[in-house]
């Protein structure tokens, strides 16, 4: 439940940055305005919605864990944040669909979350910042049995811890 | 006086919940048949008690038999006498209703012992003579499993391959708890899928149950302590003990044929290679060395060679590699060339079959490749089949699919000719592992 929340949670913020709304979403999914204009109050880059941060999920094809070009940006943003905060530290789950084989799918989401934490060590990352967990097939966010179910579980979430 | 009565009710209402909800929650369809079934007639086996028999032994026998899809028993409606013994049986009669064989059987009881007597019989009705007979003495608690060694015997008498009614398969289940919270069993059941047990609950998956060859164990993968780790499982005593836990995957166990190792998928040194773990030293021997996946090892027969999965060529395929006392002998050879995707490799207990997943178009099917002629043979025509496994006389592969957008088992021949479908109430069935033959 805690975990579908945070999708809600990443999903909200995805949202609203299209969107452009002054509402975000705090962390546990509870909704919260967000006064924007409001002078003098720093806001975290990690709650902004409007940060490239705010994306936590990069998609792969199947059987692929080539980084698309689409999501560099938003790895570099999160490499930049890494470096600036040595403190933060981040866990990256990688995930696969439900066709093929199941052992083979956690080997593809771990080399799919060593893809990722490879793109942040190149630049500049501390390895010891970083885990890597592979769930495979086992823990998908769409539950239907078509490519588009599919092309949202091939992914590797960036979970930052404390949050 | 009435809340005790009440209690009482109440009690006997959750026993009875439970005992329904234990038993009446699989059910098995054929959902392939074989034209030339072998018609036989099962004479419901004559019992003296007054009381009902805890278990139906002929039912038991009369399913076990139809579900190999080689027999085809008739309707107790058809049969048109009741003979319990050899000497009540006469041949002619059954000649008419073109039945080729006959069993015939009684039960007693040992009430001052209490134990149940079973007696059967099978007769060739054409040739008129006894083929076999046997006599059992057993427990009530094992009257099921008596049922499905008689249907052994007869399987194996007129197949001439051993029967493998009086198995078990383990298998991961997933539901939700009253919270709302998903929850992973690891379970043991008889080969038809009764007499669920339940080894290990968790929150969190469980995979890739591998049975001790002894079947006394199993070695699996659970994320328990929340990322992949290998436990081994006592089933009688459900004492479990974990065996690797290194950085990174620690994945698809497979146990040597002579149970002294355990080859296995570590990905500490950087990416998934294969490792075979000694079980009394725990010391462990790398066998492969390569940038790509490296997974899914299983042991041919001899022991002396391991087939895996490997995308080194791009895509999943299989590979073999001869395995020594201290690593791989030689390089690894590429057995499997048919399609873009073939994973998950499990081998026939004679080692002259591997069947595995293979990917035709955007379906995955299971299919099966003879290890000398290398003839390829899809065997399935669902589209999201996975995780095969040869029950221990090779002669059906269980695996995992969907139906009705829920995970179910099925079991197919290995010619492809008859196939069934095990589902159960609620919630997901998968990674079914067969269990070798008993020992004892």
């Amino acid at each position: 439940m805690q975990r579908f929340l945070k999708y809600v949670f990443v999903l909200g913020l995805i949202m609203s940055v299209a969107a452009c709304t002054t509402a975000a979403k705090k962390e546990g999914g509870e909704e919260a305005p967000v006064a924007a204009e409001e002078p003098g109050k720093m806001l975290d880059p990690l709650s902004d919605p409007s940060s490239p941060l705010a994306t936590r999920v990069i998609y792969f094809d199947f059987d692929s864990s080539v980084i698309k070009d689409e999501f560099k940006d938003v790895i570099t943003a999160h490499a930049d944040y890494l470096v600036g905060h040595p403190e933060a530290a981040i866990i990256l789950e990688g995930h696969a669909d439900e066709r093929g084989s199941r052992e083979y799918n956690i080997a593809l989401g771990e080399r799919r979350a060593k893809a990722v934490e490879q793109l942040l060590t190149v630049q500049g990352v501390s390895a010891k910042q970083i885990q890597v967990i592979s769930f495979g097939e086992e823990r998908p966010v769409a539950l239907g049995h078509d490519e588009s179910a599919w092309s949202l579980n091939r992914r590797v979430e960036i979970l930052y811890s404390g949050q | 006086m009435n809340m005790m009565l009440l209690r009482r009710v109440v009690l006997l209402f959750s026993l009875l919940m439970v005992s329904t909800t234990g038993s009446a929650t699989l059910t098995i369809d054929i959902t392939q048949g074989v034209e030339g079934a072998l018609p036989i007639a099962i004479v419901p086996f004559h019992w003296e008690g007054a009381e009902v028999l805890p278990e139906d032994i002929t039912a038991v026998i009369k399913s076990d038999l139809q579900r190999s899809g080689r027999f085809a028993p008739i309707p107790d409606k058809d049969l048109i006498a009741r003979p319990f013994e050899g000497k009540q049986v006469k041949f002619q009669n059954w000649r008419v209703l073109n039945v080729d064989n006959l069993v015939v059987g009684h039960v007693s009881y040992e009430k001052d012992k209490k134990i149940y007597r079973i007696q059967f019989q099978l007769f060739d009705v054409y040739k008129e003579n006894q083929l076999t007979g046997y006599s059992f003495r057993t427990s009530g608690r094992n009257l099921r499993r008596t049922a499905h060694r008689i249907s052994d015997i007869i399987f194996e008498t007129l197949m001439g391959v051993r029967g493998a009614f009086d198995t078990s398969i383990a298998y991961i289940t997933v539901g939700y708890s009253d919270k709302n919270q998903k929850i992973y069993n690891l379970a043991v059941a008889d080969s038809d899928g009764y007499n669920e047990q339940i080894i290990y609950q968790s929150t969190q998956p469980m995979l890739s149950p591998s049975w001790s060859p002894d079947g006394r164990r199993i070695a699996y993968v659970s994320y328990r302590r929340g990322r992949p780790e290998l436990y081994l499982q006592n089933i009688a005593t459900k004492k479990v003990k974990r065996i690797s836990s290194y950085q990174g995957l620690n994945n698809a166990p497979a146990w040597s044929p002579k149970g002294d190792t355990l080859a296995m998928t570590l990905s500490k040194d950087g990416n998934p290679e294969i490792y075979v773990m000694n079980m009394k030293s725990n010391k462990l021997t790398r066998i492969t060395r390569n940038y790509a996946i490296d997974t899914e090892p299983v042991w041919l027969p001899d022991g002396r060679s391991l087939i895996f999965t490997s995308d080194r060529g791009g895509g999943p395929q299989l590979y073999r590699i001869k395995v020594g006392r201290r690593g791989a002998v030689g390089k690894a050879e590429r057995i499997t060339y048919e399609g873009k995707y073939n994973a998950r490799p499990t081998v026939s207990p004679d080692g002259k079959k591997i069947a595995m997943v293979h990917q035709m178009e955007d379906k995955f099917h299971i299919a099966v490749m003879d290890t000398e002629t290398e003839h390829f043979t899809i065997l399935t025509e669902s589209s999201l089949d996975e995780s095969p496994s040869f029950a221990p006389n090779g002669s059906m592969i269980i695996y995992a699919t969907e139906h009705d957008n829920r995970g179910v088992l099925s079991a197919v021949s290995v010619d492809g000719s008859t196939k069934q479908r095990l589902s159960f109430q609620q919630g997901d069935v998968r990674e079914p592992a067969w269990s070798p033959f008993r020992t004892n």
